[in-house]
């Protein structure tokens, strides 16, 4: 199996057992969330405010990812265990 | 022009004109409100809306879905939340893999295509930097679990309730001790990741019911890494895949999602 569905330049030894490879399998709902999530261009100031409000979209899909899976740790790493 | 049984103008991506031009992928040809042969959510066609050099993946949505009302209610639908993201995602990236573009965030519509055309057209400078900075870079996604090492099991069975006690508290023990030792690993790890990356961000740690794998997620990063760079990446990973704590997971590329945060 080679990594054929690949750009140019995106195929340089990257082994499909170890990454998840776009075309080649279903990318993870809770990745793909995260950066859709978290990213993106958000244009502000223009009728998607006054309509459905990016902001209010935003809070709404993390109020609700959140409820999904509480984050136990808050970021900031080691020491908050006790 | 604002029918409110009518349909909204839904942007998925923007790209430069001359990018398109160039590109030889699935999606080319010149013209705006070209068919671009993709399907969108809701299985509507997707087609180019250009402006001031500057081209939008659009997509039809029913605007009875997308009223503040309606998209707040449906937020709370997974399997409406889950269709959507994959299919904004669908076009996203068959764009991103034949052509450079800068993904917008979920859910971005305007009334109709002439006020997308309004804002490629005073957004032009912010999109150009944006997509300037992305040119020739890809994201990846690296998540570390560290190792579930099974509890240790008193050899013989405890002798009373104290013995067990302390066996288990040891047991706790040893799994912090655990942790802590497979984030430390994990940070250098990142650290030589970031090394071949030109921007990171950090995401968040996903629940273990979550990310499917039993496993403790220890760290969860998206990198931006030079096209030339990815194999370095890719050696830097496969070198890992025996590491005595940590397993990990490189995923990508993805069209940078990661790194776009705002248009200003």
């Amino acid at each position: 199996m080679s990594a054929g569905s690949l750009p140019d330049g995106l195929d340089h030894g990257l082994t499909p057992q170890s990454t998840t490879l776009f075309g080649d399998q279903e990318v993870a709902l809770v990745d793909l969330l995260d950066r859709l999530l978290a990213g993106g261009v958000v244009l502000a100031g223009d009728v998607t405010i006054s309509l459905a409000g990016v902001d209010l979209v935003r809070v709404s899909l993390r109020a609700l990812i959140t409820s999904i899976a509480p984050v136990e740790r808050p970021g900031r790493p080691g020491g908050d265990d006790g | 022009m604002t029918d409110p049984a009518g349909t909204l103008s839904y942007v998925y991506a923007v790209g430069r004109d001359d990018d398109h031009r160039a590109g030889n992928g699935s999606v080319t040809g010149p013209g705006a409100g070209e068919d671009t042969g993709l399907r969108g959510i809701g299985g509507h066609s997707i087609r180019w809306v250009a402006a001031a050099g500057l081209r939008a993946a659009v997509g039809d949505v029913d605007r009875a879905e997308f009223t503040e009302g309606a998209l707040e209610e449906r937020l709370e639908d997974l399997a409406w939340l889950a269709a959507t993201a994959r299919a904004h995602h669908r076009v996203v990236d068959t764009i991103g893999r034949a052509m450079l573009v800068a993904p917008l965030a979920l859910a971005t519509v305007y009334f109709d295509d002439d006020r997308v055309r309004a804002v490629l057209t005073s957004g032009r400078d912010a999109f150009d930097a944006v997509l300037g900075r992305l040119a020739g870079r890809s994201e990846f996604g690296l998540k570390i679990y560290a190792h579930r090492r099974e509890d240790r099991e008193p050899a013989d069975r405890p002798s009373s309730g104290t013995a067990y006690l302390r066996a288990r508290r040891q047991a706790l023990r040893d799994r912090e001790t655990t942790t802590e030792q497979a984030r430390a690993a994990a940070e250098e790890i990142d650290r030589a990741v970031a090394a071949v990356a030109t921007d990171t961000r950090t995401h968040r740690l996903q629940d273990a019911a979550l990310s499917g794998t039993a496993a403790e997620m220890v760290l969860n990063r998206a990198y931006l890494v030079p096209v030339e760079r990815t194999g370095e990446l890719a050696a830097l990973v496969d070198g890992l895949v025996d590491h005595p704590r940590l397993q990990l997971e490189l995923t990508g590329p993805w069209v940078p999602y990661s790194f776009v945060q705002s248009v200003p």
